[in-house]
Parts: structure tokens; sequence; C-alpha cells
């Protein structure tokens, strides 16, 4: 769980925080500020970079990444409140084998992304979407993509690629 | 951005919460989904010194029928809110401004204690919760007390609750078989309201609800009033900012909003009506 390492307290805000995570997989246990943003942690302390910052205002959803199963923007979330959490960036989106998740083949058969900025982004949220909502119809996806911004795209291939990968299986 | 550097405390119950409020003092702030706060300290608008996170009080995460009302757990989040099958018989209209809030990626995180905590007039459950006749049920350090929706929001971002008093519960009187609307009206997705509405008509009673049209949330008890004592849907609509007093903005002048809201107002009506 959360500690304080050791010592008393100095000042307001120099307590660093030990927090214990399991980002695809792998446990990891790291030292954090508790200001320290879960998309800081996930790309620097980690090196998971997949990870995108957009806008860093919660609008654009380059961020998103799973925290339990669930699409959150990882801008608007301390590390320390993922402690003790489950973690999966679009690096744990393939399968061991490098075989591509069925939402990412999606995006790859559908054209759905040109300079790729959003892409995981879209990718984490899209899969959640799915979860939630197996057989979306393309409105249901277009509401359900709201938090995440393309500047390329115009979108069309995007919903195209959620739609073909919900009878391709991705939501299960 | 970065918010200024703070203290973090993971509370366990409420009371612990509570008393670790009391400790710290003015500076120290619950910390709930954080979709308010965090982006206010990465801002530095906000510059608490301790957080305390009450993310994980578990047992505070719920929506239960209790007989004639429904009590919603503050820290019940609002993608919960929106899906729950218990709203969708007894309140739709709650469940449905959930649904209006932010994106999936918000709704996730964000809580229906925190938005109400919070106070922000362009959040969509304050002014619903308000138009339903709510009470909200907070916990201080000397037990707890309930809160009328109508004597909760004082001022700009400024509620009735105590520096350190933890919203606990939410209740909304059950309005099962009621008509309602929930009107969000802005210009992109994912935006808040430039004005919303939110309103239920049951038996000749009604509540009507508005978003961004003051410094509170504000209840339009003119449009029920007039309702009430036989008007038309078209000309209860025309009473819709008797109680406002919007403010200028980017996106629309004090006078665009009371147009707005008239002719929300009437839409939500209509199709309470019906
Ligand atoms: C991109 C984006 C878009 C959004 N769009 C909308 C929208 O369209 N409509 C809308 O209504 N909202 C919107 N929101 C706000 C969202 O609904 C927030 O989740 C909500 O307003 C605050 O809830 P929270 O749990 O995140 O609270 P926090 O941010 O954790 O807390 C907010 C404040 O309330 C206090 N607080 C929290 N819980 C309690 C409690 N139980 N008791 C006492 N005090 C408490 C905190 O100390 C803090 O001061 C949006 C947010 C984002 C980031
Ligand atoms: S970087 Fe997080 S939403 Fe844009
Ligand atoms: S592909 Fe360039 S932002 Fe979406």
């Amino acid at each position: 769980m959360c500690q304080p390492l050791g010592g008393t307290t100095i000042r307001r805000g120099s307590l660093i925080m030990q927090i214990t995570v399991i980002v695809n997989g792998a446990v990891h246990t790291s030292e954090v500020e508790p200001r320290t943003l879960l998309v800081h942690y996930v790309r620097e302390t980690l090196g998971l970079t997949g990870t995108n910052i957009g806008c860093d205002t919660s609008s654009c959803g380059a961020c998103s990444l799973h925290l339990n199963g669930e699409a959150v923007k990882s801008c608007t979330i301390l590390a320390v409140q993922a402690d003790g959490q489950d973690i999966t960036t679009i690096e744990g989106m393939a399968a061991a084998d490098g075989t591509m998740h069925p939402m990412q083949q999606a995006f790859m058969e559908n054209h759905a992304l040109q300079c790729g900025y959003c892409t995981p982004g879209m990718v984490m949220a899209a899969s959640s979407l799915l979860k939630e909502n197996p057989d979306p119809t393309e409105r249901e996806v277009r509401l359900g993509l709201e938090g995440n911004l393309c500047r390329c795209t115009g979108y069309h291939n995007i919903v195209q690629a959620v739609l073909a990968a919900a009878t391709n299986g991705a939501n299960r | 951005m970065i918010p200024a550097a703070f203290d973090y405390v993971r509370a366990e119950s409420a009371e612990q919460a509570i008393s670790l409020i009391g400790q710290y003092g003015d500076d120290a702030k619950f910390l709930a989904g954080g979709h308010s706060l965090l982006p206010l300290m990465k801002l530095r608008l906000a510059q608490p010194t301790v957080l305390v996170d009450i993310g994980r009080l578990a047992d505070l995460s719920y929506i239960r029928d209790a007989g004639d009302h429904i009590a919603i757990g503050a820290l019940t989040r609002h993608m919960d809110v929106e899906t729950s099958s218990v709203l969708a018989e007894h309140v739709p209209l709650l469940a449905n401004a959930a649904s209006n809030v932010g994106d999936p990626q918000v709704r996730h995180r964000g809580t229906i204690g925190g938005s109400i905590a919070h106070s922000d007039p362009a959040s969509d459950l304050p002014a619903t919760t308000l138009a339903l006749g709510a009470t909200y049920v907070a916990q201080g350090p000397n037990g707890t007390r309930e809160i009328a929706a109508k004597d909760f929001f004082l001022g700009f971002l400024t509620t009735a609750l105590a520096a350190d008093e933890l919203l606990t519960e939410i209740r909304v009187p059950k309005i099962t078989g009621a008509g309602w609307s929930f009107q969000k009206f802005n210009r992109r997705a994912q935006d808040w309201a430039i004005v919303g509405v939110a309103a239920w008509r049951l038996n000749g009673a009604s509540g009507v609800g508005l978003v961004n049209m003051g410094s509170t949330p504000i209840l339009a008890a003119s449009v029920s009033a007039a309702l009430a004592s036989g008007a038309g849907v078209a000309e209860a609509a025309e009473l819709a900012a008797a109680e406002s007093e919007p403010q200028s903005d980017l996106n629309a002048s004090p006078e665009y909003r009371v147009h707005l809201a008239k002719v929300l107002v009437r839409r939500a009506l209509e199709e309470a009506s019906k």
C-alpha cells in the first residue's frame, strides 16, 4: 500500500510515496511524488511512451489507458491514486507473440489513422467502449469516442474500424 | 502541467477522512474522482497542501431503493449513475443527466458527490438533483445532517458544507412514471452546457433546474408555479429565466442565455408532457 518513506515531513509536499501497480501484467514498485501524474509515471518512470500527451488539460484523450479495465485520461489521475490497481497501456494490447489486438488490427485494416498521434488513446477508448457496449450503433461509437480528438482523419475511418472490430471479436 | 506539491493521505473510512481534514485544516481538500480538482490544481488555480483521498471508500458507492426515494452514495461514479437499473425505473432523468457529463473517460472517474460538492453552476448533476428536490447528507465530526438541495448552493463554487464535512449520500425522491427531459445545449461534443435544463412532470407537480444560468445551479420555481396554476407549456417557459442572473463568457451573452433558457425549457416541458 501507499506508504510515506520514513522520516518526518520537513514541509508539506515533500513526502515521497511508494506505490505498487500492475502494468501490462508486470508488477512495478516505485517511489513517486504525490503530484506525479499517472501519464508521466507511465511514460517517464516505466518508459512506456506509447501513451501520448496531447492537450494536458483532460480534453483530447491521447493519454487514455485502462485502469482496472476501463478507459481513463491518465493526465487527470495521480500515480498515487493508481496504487494497487491494474493498468493496461497500448503496449499491453498485443498478445505476447506480437499478434495485434483485434482493435489494433481493425484500425490497420480500415486505415483509421494518419499521423497516428491520437491512435493509442483511440484504441484504448474504443476497446473499453466495446467491453461496455459489445454491439454499438454508429452513433453510439461516435458518442463513445467523444473524449478523443483526432486532427487528421475526420473520424470516419475510426468509426468504421470500431464497428468492424465489434463484429471481429474485439468486444470479448 | 504539474500541480504544486502537496501531501497525500488515503482515507480508509469516512470517519478517518473527516478527522484527517480536521487535523490538516484549511489547506486540505478531499479528493474524490479528481476530475474537477486535479484540472484546477494543474492550472495552479487550486493549491491545497494536503489531499485526503476518499476515492477508495467503497461503502460510499451504491444506488439503493429506499422506499420513497433512491439513496445514492456520494462516491458513486457518473458511469454507475448512468447505467443504474434502479434509476432507470424510478428517476431516469438523473441517469440521463449523468450520461451527458463529459465523456466516458470522465464518467469512469468523476463522482456524483464530487460534482455536487464542487457545485459548478455549469455542471449537470447539481441542477438536476435540485430540480428533483433532492436532499444531501453531510457527515462531520459531530455527526450527520440533512441539507435540502434548495438550501445547499450558496454562491459560485460555495455550498452549505463546512470544510470538515463530507457529503456522504444524495437522496432523490422517486418520480416513477413521470415525464422528463434533459436538454443540454453546447456547440461541440464533450463540452459543458452553455445552458442546460432538467425537467420533470408528474400528476400536476413539476421541477425545473437550470445549468449555467447564474453563479449557482438555479431552480426555475416560477415555471413550476405557472404550470401548477394551469398555464400552458409555452406560457410557463416564458418565465424560465425569472430566477436567473446569467453571466457573460466566450460562448454566450446574458441575453442569449435567457433566450436559450426559454427555448430549452419549452422543449423540455414539451418532451416531459408527452
Ligand atoms: C474533460 C472534462 C469534462 C467534463 N464535463 C463535464 C460536463 O459536461 N458536465 C458536468 O457536470 N461535469 C463535467 N466535468 C466534471 C466532472 O463531472 C467531475 O467529475 C465532477 O464535477 C467532480 O467530481 P469528482 O469526483 O471528480 O470530484 P473531485 O474533483 O475529486 O472534487 C471536486 C471538489 O469537491 C470536493 N469533494 C469531492 N467529493 C466530496 C465529498 N464527498 N464531500 C465533500 N467534498 C467533496 C473536493 O474536495 C473538491 O473540492 C468534466 C470534467 C472533465 C475533466
Ligand atoms: S493529454 Fe490527457 S486528455 Fe489530452
Ligand atoms: S491520426 Fe493524426 S491525430 Fe488522429
